[in-house]
């Protein structure tokens, strides 16, 4: 039983909402009770107080996540006007407008962690910040839109799921509606990909020639494997997962749905390892990922050359906006 | 420009907010002179009619008919909202201090679950005679 008239404290303080770092506390203190909230599952949010270490740390991961989208939908576009019908046309152009979009969405949660947008722009330009490996590369046929928009979005998928309980919560929630909108490119892209492989000799070889181009970046896409108890980002809770258990998920997932189309992966040493649980494969080439995002892939400079461009060339829209309206007289 | 689009600008509109008094530093009012600078707005959208509106996201833009449009385009390309709302974030209050919003103490008497009376009343009923017969045991 309980009495109406208590007015003493009896409840016991469980507030998990409590954020006790954003009082004015010696810095050592702060971030003891900072990093105990987020190692426990615990949310930040940009008003509160966060070290530099996670400022820092969750700005370059969103940057770069926000260069990929904007850069990735160049090798895409490129497509647009040759794709073979209208409603592939269309749902190309979507798929590059979503892209496009969850760059400005991307940018915005990391404008709110301190780096103005323009100065983001400048970095990506100048080659100071990077964006994915796999928008390096050139797309010789329409089969890479499919490849590009299956299999590459699946690879990314996997780690964007894993992103959705981040503990930068603007993060988390961004990738939530980034990741539903994305659910529709791998079917825009499987859709691309079966279509040809139901077609003639000639498709069905162009699929596996694009397959065989693009299986090496897309193993390396997520990168060498890390040492999990040195890895900040990890265990900041930015991200959950390793490299590695990223590329393990997605051969789970994709390798029987690449076989079943009659495809050849070209890996010879690609097999799933009972004993281990794990899929083993060849050591993708480390050495060619690290010379293609340092920008000396084979599109870095015309990709980057474009968004030049075409900064300059829209500049009068972003002075537009912010200008004077002229008087009507 | 549909109906909607017309309620983008009309400062008129309840829903809308009235416009600021006279050398406010808003800036946005038709015909007044834009600020110049880039600001948040928060993005709160409604999926269908009848849902509370949800926060959505934020976009950047110097006035609220530009911050509608953007709003829009990212909030509702697949037509995913019945309706968008956008507020200057520098005009949100917050207020997330738990010892005002959760304080300690006992407030079971506020709800449902803090009257627990199942044996006080089968007393009371034992009392009128109006208890019911029990089952077989």
């Amino acid at each position: 039983m309980t009495d109406p008239l208590a007015l003493d404290p009896i409840l016991a303080p469980t507030d998990p909402g409590a954020r006790p770092w954003n009082d004015d506390l010696p810095h050592d203190e702060r971030f003891e009770l900072f990093e105990s909230h987020v190692l426990a599952g615990g949310k930040i949010e940009p008003n509160d107080w966060m070290p530099d270490e996670y400022r820092t740390a969750v700005l370059r991961f969103v940057e770069m996540h926000a260069n990929s989208e904007l850069m990735g939908v160049l090798p895409e576009r490129e497509w647009i006007m040759r794709a073979p019908t209208l409603r592939r046309k269309l749902a190309l152009t979507a798929k590059v407008q979503d892209e496009v979009g969850h760059a400005q969405l991307l940018y915005r949660v990391a404008e709110d962690l301190g780096k103005p947008r323009e100065a983001m722009f400048d970095d990506l330009l100048a080659g100071k910040t990077k964006f994915h490996n796999v928008f390096h590369y050139p797309t010789k046929t329409w089969a890479d839109i499919g490849i590009i928009a299956w299999l590459v979005d699946a690879a990314a998928i996997v780690a964007q799921q894993a992103l959705r309980d981040s503990s930068y919560g603007p993060y988390a929630r961004t990738m939530q509606k980034i990741c539903w909108e994305e659910s529709v490119h791998i079917m825009h892209g499987r859709d691309v990909v079966v279509t040809l492989m139901t077609g003639t000799d000639t498709q069905r070889a162009m699929v596996q020639e694009a397959l065989d181009r693009w299986w090496g970046p897309l193993m390396q896409m997520h990168g060498p494997r890390s040492d999990r108890t040195k890895d900040r980002d990890l265990h900041w809770r930015i991200k959950a997962k390793t490299s590695e258990e990223l590329r393990q998920e997605f051969l789970t997932i994709y390798v029987p749905r690449i076989l079943e189309l009659g495809l050849v992966i070209p890996d010879r040493e690609l097999a799933f390892d009972e004993a281990t649980g794990e899929w083993r494969y060849a050591d993708p080439d480390w050495a060619e990922l690290r010379t293609v995002v340092t920008n000396h892939g084979p599109m870095s400079e015309e990709r980057l050359e474009f968004r030049r461009l075409n900064r300059a060339a829209t500049a009068w829209v972003r002075d537009a906006i912010l200008s004077e309206p002229r008087s009507a007289a | 420009m549909t109906e909607n689009g017309d309620r983008m600008i009309d400062e008129g509109d309840p829903n809308v907010g009235a416009p600021e008094p006279e050398g406010g530093s808003s800036g946005d009012a038709p015909g007044a002179a834009r600020s110049g600078t880039l600001e948040a707005w928060e993005v709160f959208r409604q999926e269908k009619d009848g849902d509370p509106m949800r926060h959505g996201g934020n976009v950047m833009a110097p006035d609220r008919e530009l911050a509608l449009h953007y709003a829009r385009e990212m909030f509702s390309r697949r037509g995913e909202s019945v309706r968008l709302w956008v507020v200057r974030r520098a005009d949100i209050g917050v207020l997330d201090d738990l010892d005002l919003l959760q304080p300690p103490l006992d407030r079971s008497f506020k709800k449902p679950g803090g009257y627990v009376m199942r044996d006080k009343l089968a007393a009371a009923r034992d009392r009128a005679g109006t208890s019911k017969p029990r089952a077989r045991e």
